[in-house]
């Protein structure tokens, strides 16, 4: 049995050493890679706020054994934008003031992302729905809906 | 090495059923991972006591659990045990199986529903399972497979009591085939909100025109699912087969057997009282939506 195993995150491979197997991909992320974007709160699925990419897939980290998770390419908020550069998501939430104390923001610009990649012109009820696994506790989400329909609005060329 | 070296654990990650079936013949008490969003919890939590060289299976890469296959010419879908849910809301599987679709959309959230499995939502045989009352009322059969080979079982075989099932050491639930019938169906659920809710009751009507049968499948009231016989009985006595609506006194009465062969508890989550109330509810609902 190997204790060292390989994450590929963001496009790079990570030696996870010293591990116990049993870890999430959460725990993994923040306390062994120094990756500490992905909040953890409820550690049950039930917050969305560790929400990252595997494979693709939106999920919550603090659900994917992280020894489970190898060679499976992830995706977490440190690596959704390129360069250090604000995505239009997360320029849209800080346009329209849909953080507050921003400790879910992570998590729903993950799920805005995966949300906007699928379905370009997305119905308010169909936002809420993607963002039904995301709890925010300040905005009252109000705030959050209207970044969302800003960049679905700027990626059709501004039209309504 | 390590922080926790004497509760090391073993992943094995397999590629193939055969390989699947092989790691759990060599150990047989290893834990089966699908999703995790069951077994995660429990890890997290502390509930699930990580025991020194304890394996775990990682199933989520096995490609023939992934899959479906329609046979249209003996009327089943068999559905491999890690298709995951969110699979089941959309098409094409939705529009074959619906209330398994409804069931489906009730679970979590995407984030769920993108990694859960209805094999794990079997294995697990949570009381409070979405998809286990649909499954029941639409008469599925579990496949189990080992080194030794595969058997079938009725699903309402298969689930024994609250987080008991018929699997045995060594063996993977591999699939679920479920009959294709003709017919309103329908799956019901009372919660906190909409979304992220363990059910607090659900109910399933399955209708079937050709049989003349309508089934109801009763969660959340009882130790595992239920089927309402003589609700069952009941309706297929006294619905219009004609296409005309049923009678409310008839839904009226249908929700009161129902609630008569539910066995609830009272929990965090709900009274027994409000459980029976509910599953009556949901059970007059779905019969007047299957015969509107």
């Amino acid at each position: 049995m190997s204790e060292t195993y390989r994450l590929h995150v963001n496009g790079v491979d990570h030696e996870v050493a010293d591990g116990w197997l049993g870890e999430s991909l959460l725990y993994v992320l923040r306390e062994r890679l120094g990756l500490y974007g992905s909040k953890g709160a409820c550690e049950q699925g039930e917050c969305g706020s560790c929400s990252v990419l595997v494979d693709g897939e939106l999920v919550c980290a603090c659900l994917v054994l992280a020894a489970g998770a190898v060679g499976r390419p992830i995706v977490t908020i440190e690596g959704i934008g390129a360069g250090g550069e604000l995505t239009d998501v997360q320029r849209a939430f800080v346009d329209t003031g849909a953080v507050q104390c921003g400790f879910c923001t992570p998590g729903l610009i993950m799920a805005t992302h995966r949300l906007l990649d699928r379905d370009p012109d997305p119905a308010d009820i169909d936002i809420r729905e993607a963002l039904s696994g995301n709890i925010c506790r300040c905005t009252g989400y109000g705030r959050i809906v209207e970044a969302v329909q800003r960049v679905a609005v700027a990626r059709r060329g501004g039209a309504r | 090495m390590g922080l926790c070296t004497i509760c090391q654990v073993a992943v094995l990650i397999p590629r193939s059923l055969h390989d699947a079936l092989g790691a759990l013949d060599g150990h047989p008490g290893a834990l089966v991972l699908a999703g995790g969003t069951d077994l995660m919890v429990e890890v997290n939590e502390g509930h699930r006591r990580i025991e020194p060289d304890l394996t775990v299976v990682a199933v989520d890469r096995v490609p023939e659990l992934r899959t479906w296959t329609l046979d249209r010419a003996a009327g089943t879908l068999r559905i491999g045990a890690g298709v995951s849910y969110a699979e089941l809301e959309d098409e094409p599987l939705a529009e074959l199986l619906p209330a398994l679709a409804q069931a489906a959309r009730t679970v979590g959230s995407p984030q769920i529903r993108n990694a859960a499995t209805i094999g794990g939502n079997l294995a697990t045989c949570s009381p409070a399972g979405d998809g286990l009352p649909v499954l029941s009322a639409l008469g599925a059969t579990v496949e189990l497979a080992s080194a030794a080979g595969t058997r079938t079982l009725p699903v309402d075989e298969f689930m024994l009591g609250v987080k008991r099932t018929a699997l045995q050491p060594g063996e993977l639930l591999t699939a679920v085939t479920v009959p294709l019938l003709q017919g309103w169906q329908g799956y019901a659920k009372v919660g906190v909100r909409n979304a992220m809710v363990i059910a607090i009751a659900g109910a399933c009507v399955a209708v079937d025109g050709p049989s003349r049968s309508v089934r109801l499948a009763l969660g959340s009231v009882a130790p595992t699912v239920v089927r309402a016989a003589e609700a069952e009985a009941y309706a297929a006595a006294n619905v219009a087969w004609s296409g005309d609506p049923v009678d409310p006194a008839v839904a009226t009465e249908f929700g009161r057997l129902a609630a008569e062969a539910s066995r609830p508890i009272d929990d965090h989550r709900a009274t027994a009282a409000y459980r029976r109330h509910a599953v009556e509810v949901l059970s007059r609902r779905l019969l007047t939506r299957a015969f509107a």
